[in-house]
């Protein structure tokens, strides 16, 4: 059968094989936690302790200001000695909490276990809230905003996202496979608060043991397991959904709007972790890899732990890394140094040598259409590329910048190395100036 | 043959009627003094005056919304001008020019990470807050140089804009266009400037840069009215600034400029005010 995918994308080497038969290990704590306040997307935190306050593990130590906004958590039990700028994986300083671990990694004593079935779907969604829950495939959008969609418009379907498809990562095929039970007990409580019809785990087809396991935990349960075609970016929300469901996301519209709510995996396991067991999210799977460090693992590590810690633990470098990228190569932030802390989208660490950097000169369009073939939201790149660069704002936005997801697949294909997706998210920057500007 | 020449001739009188009376009646009255001011006007719709174009600020002077001093690229000469058509008192605006507050290039200032994306300064300061360990240094990639309409910057070759005095009309495109607000409107007759952008410590400006301002208030105490100190970043008083150039030999990390002696290492342009030296 012909697996379900979606028009046009990549076959980027997927360079999964470091690390996606390598159990899930523990990292050791530091000497030092970096906390910071700002996580997610929408409004930071704001911190809610003290310089010299012990904390437990699990305490709020920053409250959430507005609606698109979660608290944070200590990510062990300790003392506080600084709220200050330090570096952070955005590249400018920004606020943290700073925690120096006291050994005994206790957990704060007013987390309790509750029986989800006596809860409304309000309290669960409000539980998720005080976990601190965002989205864990790396844009870290907070999940009690996703689940509470307006009235008029239901989810009949939930997605799950299993897909993985930037290469070098496997912190999503390892969730699968060792805590399928967590991730599945997820499914079903985000199945009760949107009182969706149709679940589906989308997995793409190169995880054939994660798919295995999960079919048959499942077997009984009304969720589909949905085998995907190898491509990037097959985990992107729109690209998933229509693999799924055969239905395209309105330009400028949300997957509300044809009915459909997607979650990560990760994000499912830590509703779990929060409704079951009260416990907000203070760690994460994040799969330390690439070709400059010595020993590429999947680690279990806490928000706040330092780069260069999990380099550490990790065998420490092979040689100096031409490249630190914090989440997968394609769409991952790159980083000025090792000392930042790794935050809830933190999905993996790569380290690239100098060697493995390809930075070819930029030569002209020869209007051969790659990127025009490649694009998951068929836009045209080299044209929006090209306002974009002479900044002519309203023709970058006549030509749908704004729908660009910016997985960079056309500068991937581009065989005159234009830098697209560079241009067009400069383009769309002036756009969002630009509308800035007019409300001002 | 002949009733060809006659009906098109008979056509083309009956045309030329209609259209001689559509043009009387339909006729778009211009004030002269619009039409006038469009004579005088520089023609290089730079907006600098806050209007669509030229032709957009000839419209606003002649209905009133506009008053004739607000054209940079024109100077005192076109204000005078346009005040004559206008029949009004012309108060003429003292010319400006823009300088890049700023010598720290590649060699002289130290990077945070090498840069490899798109050659535009707003991109590059997207990105973890632009590659230069300064905070408020020149990024050097010439977003300002593409923006000037009068080809009155140059980029050096270790990578710093530098501002011709002389080409500068004071139309202020590259300071809107400057991610890092390091370039200045100034006063044309203040030659003398702080060319330092920093509000860091300045254990911290010695740490990134052999050329930032270190807040060290000499120049301050030599010339007490002509230099401010801010956030550890001196500047220069434009009002009361004749006797700055006393402090450019105190100041410990050469950070004070008089560009009527020279512009910034690397620049090609040529100070144009030298007969200073030979009148003295």
């Amino acid at each position: 059968m012909k697996l379900r995918t979606f028009k046009g994308g990549i076959h980027p080497p997927d360079n999964k094989h470091w690390t996606s038969h390598k159990a899930i290990e523990d990292c050791p704590l530091p000497d030092e936690l970096v906390v910071p306040l700002s996580q997610h997307i929408g409004a930071p935190s704001v911190a809610c302790v003290e310089v010299g306050q012990h904390v437990a593990k699990g305490q709020e130590i920053g409250s959430a200001k507005g609606f698109v906004s979660v608290p944070v958590h200590a990510s062990t039990s300790g003392e506080v000695v600084a709220i200050e700028n330090r570096p952070h994986p955005f590249g400018t300083p920004l606020p943290a909490v700073v925690i120096k671990p006291d050994g005994e990694d206790s957990w704060s004593s007013n987390l309790q276990f509750t029986d989800p079935g006596s809860l409304t779907s309000d309290e669960l969604i409000e539980k998720v809230r005080q976990a601190g829950v965002v989205g864990m495939g790396g844009a870290a959008f907070p999940a009690h905003v996703k689940m509470s969609p307006p009235p008029e418009k239901p989810i009949h379907t939930l997605l799950f996202n299993g897909v993985e498809c930037e290469p070098y990562l496997t912190s999503d095929h390892r969730m699968m496979l060792e805590e399928s039970e967590r991730v599945l007990q997820g499914v079903a409580l985000l199945q009760y608060v949107y009182g969706a019809e149709r679940v589906v785990i989308g997995i793409e087809a190169n995880k054939p043991d994660a798919i295995a396991l999960l079919k048959k935990q499942c077997a009984d349960a009304a969720v589909e397991i949905l085998p995907l075609q190898v491509k990037y970016p097959q985990g992107a929300e729109k690209q998933l959904i229509f693999a799924a469901t055969g239905r395209e996301v309105p330009s400028g519209g949300l997957p509300m709007d044809v009915g459909v709510a997607v979650h990560n995996v990760s994000t499912a396991a830590a509703v779990t972790d929060a409704v079951m067991l009260g416990r907000p999210l203070i760690e994460r799977v994040c799969t330390v890899t690439g070709p400059a460090i010595k020993e590429p693992k999947n680690l279990r590590i806490r928000i706040g732990m330092s780069l260069s810690h999990l380099v550490e633990v990790c065998g420490g470098l092979v040689e100096e890394p031409g490249k630190i990228i914090l989440g997968g190569p394609m769409m991952g932030f790159t980083q000025v140094g090792l000392d930042v802390p790794v935050i809830r989208g933190s999905s993996g660490l790569l380290l690239l040598r100098e060697e493995d950097i390809a930075n070819s000169p930029e030569g002209p369009c020869i209007r051969c259409a790659r990127c025009v073939q490649a694009c998951p939201m068929n836009l045209m790149p080299t044209t929006i590329a090209a306002y974009a660069r002479r900044d002519l704002v309203e023709e970058t936005e006549e030509y749908c910048a704004m729908d660009c997801i910016e997985c960079g697949s056309c500068s991937y294909v581009c065989p005159a190395s234009i830098p697209l997706v560079q241009l067009i998210r400069h383009g769309k920057a002036a756009v969002l100036a630009k509308k800035r500007n007019a409300l001002l | 043959m002949l009733a060809a020449i006659l009906s098109l001739g008979c056509i083309g009188m009956v045309a030329a009627i209609a259209l001689g009376i559509a043009a009387k009646k339909f006729a778009v009255e211009v004030d002269p003094r619009e039409l006038a001011a469009m004579e005088v006007l520089p023609g290089i719709n730079c907006g600098a005056c806050g209007f669509p174009g030229c032709a957009g600020y000839a419209k606003a002077l002649v209905t009133g919304k506009a008053e004739p001093n607000l054209c940079p690229p024109g100077g005192a000469e076109l204000m005078t001008k346009l005040a004559r058509i206008l029949g009004v008192e012309a108060i003429v605006m003292a010319r400006q020019t823009a300088v890049v507050l700023c010598q720290g290039d590649n060699r002289k200032a130290q990077l945070k990470f090498r840069y490899l994306g798109l050659e535009d300064c707003n991109a590059a300061q997207r990105i973890a807050g632009g590659p230069k360990a300064c905070p408020g240094g020149c990024l050097g990639l010439a977003s300002c140089q593409r923006a000037c309409p009068f080809d009155a910057i140059e980029m050096t070759a270790d990578g710093l804009a530098v501002i011709s005095r002389e080409k500068c009309t004071g139309c202020r495109k590259c300071v809107a266009v400057c991610p890092r607000d390091v370039i200045r409107m100034t006063p044309y007759e203040s030659s003398v400037h702080v060319m330092c952008n920093s509000h860091d410590k300045g254990a911290a400006v010695r740490k990134y840069c052999q050329v930032g301002c270190i807040g060290c208030h000499i120049c301050h105490k030599t010339v007490p009215e002509a230099y401010k100190l801010e956030d550890f970043l001196a500047t220069v008083v434009y009002e009361q600034d004749a006797q700055a150039f006393e402090a450019i030999p105190k100041c410990p990390t050469k950070c004070i400029r008089d560009f009527n002696e020279g512009y910034p290492e690397g620049s090609t342009f040529l100070p144009i005010n030298n007969d200073k030296s030979d009148a003295a």
